[in-house]
């Protein structure tokens, strides 16, 4: 029961934040809106007792992501920024909303209709055991995942390595 | 407990309310900031499957957290060619970038 109160309270937070995040003309209030969203995220990851998930969505989302996006804003310029241009044209924004709807219709009935989720196991409140998922992580057997481990770390150096090359001013 | 189609009800409305952001908004940061909201979207699917569908297993934890840095790295990418464009085009709306040369 206390489970579904904090659900509830969680889901608000998370569709409020995300419904206002895209509807803000600021951009800055956007990133700002969005934050709540990955916070809120992180406490469904808690909910279900992922603890680690959720610390890591803390930490990289809520702390690295949107302290990139508060920078790139405002070293985007005055004008773009301050949200006086962003002018929202009404069929677009019909378009958008009409997909959108009909997109989720879509999905709810095909989960509804489906029947896998009444398999739903019971689980109980614990955390998954931080030295399971440390095995998991740097194991080398089936199921065991070090080799995504490491390409995920090459992978980040790349991004590095390409972002500082793309946004490096060019010499002349 | 939470039943499971609340979580996934979630992840599609967050999802499609990403979908409607995308497709509503020209600012080229507010478009990736979009895209955020789907990928936590998915993160959450990923998760919920996992912790209510196969509680012995752990395949969606490992996609939710890959999943996440992926989309760190994505985003620094991302961020690095706004700027870029920003710096070419003077704007960072999407309608002003006719060709990708100058």
């Amino acid at each position: 029961m206390a489970n579904l109160v904090m659900f509830i309270i969680l889901a608000v937070v998370i569709l409020g934040s995300a419904v206002l995040c895209v509807t803000t003309k600021r951009i800055m209030r956007a990133a700002t809106f969005l934050l709540f969203v990955l916070f809120g995220v992180a406490g469904l990851y808690f909910l279900l007792d992922y603890t680690y998930l959720g610390a890591a969505q803390i930490a990289v989302y809520a702390g690295g992501v949107t302290m990139l996006y508060v920078f790139a804003i405002q070293m985007v310029g005055k004008r773009s920024l301050q949200g006086l241009v962003e002018r929202v044209k009404l069929s677009r924004v019909a378009f958008g909303a009409i997909l959108s709807l009909v997109g989720f219709l879509t999905v709810v009935l095909v989960l509804l209709k489906n029947q896998f989720m009444y398999a739903a196991c019971q689980v109980a409140d614990v955390e998954v055991p931080m030295k399971e998922i440390g095995m998991a992580l740097v194991g080398g057997d089936k199921y065991q995942y070090v080799l995504p481990f490491e390409f995920i770390s090459v992978f980040l150096l790349a991004c590095i390595i390409g972002g500082l090359a793309i946004a490096r001013k060019e010499e002349k | 407990m939470v039943p499971v189609h609340y979580y996934f009800i979630l992840s599609a409305l967050l999802f499609f309310i990403g979908v409607y952001g995308f497709i509503s908004r020209r600012n080229l940061i507010a478009m990736l900031i979009s895209v955020e909201l789907i990928l936590n979207a998915v993160e959450i699917n990923f998760a919920a499957f996992n912790r209510l569908l196969f509680p012995g297993q752990l395949e969606g934890f490992f996609m939710s957290l890959f999943g996440i840095g992926v989309a760190a790295a994505e985003t620094a990418v991302a961020i690095a060619i706004i700027i870029n464009v920003y710096r070419n085009f003077n704007s960072d709306n999407v309608d002003s970038i006719q060709n990708m040369k100058r």
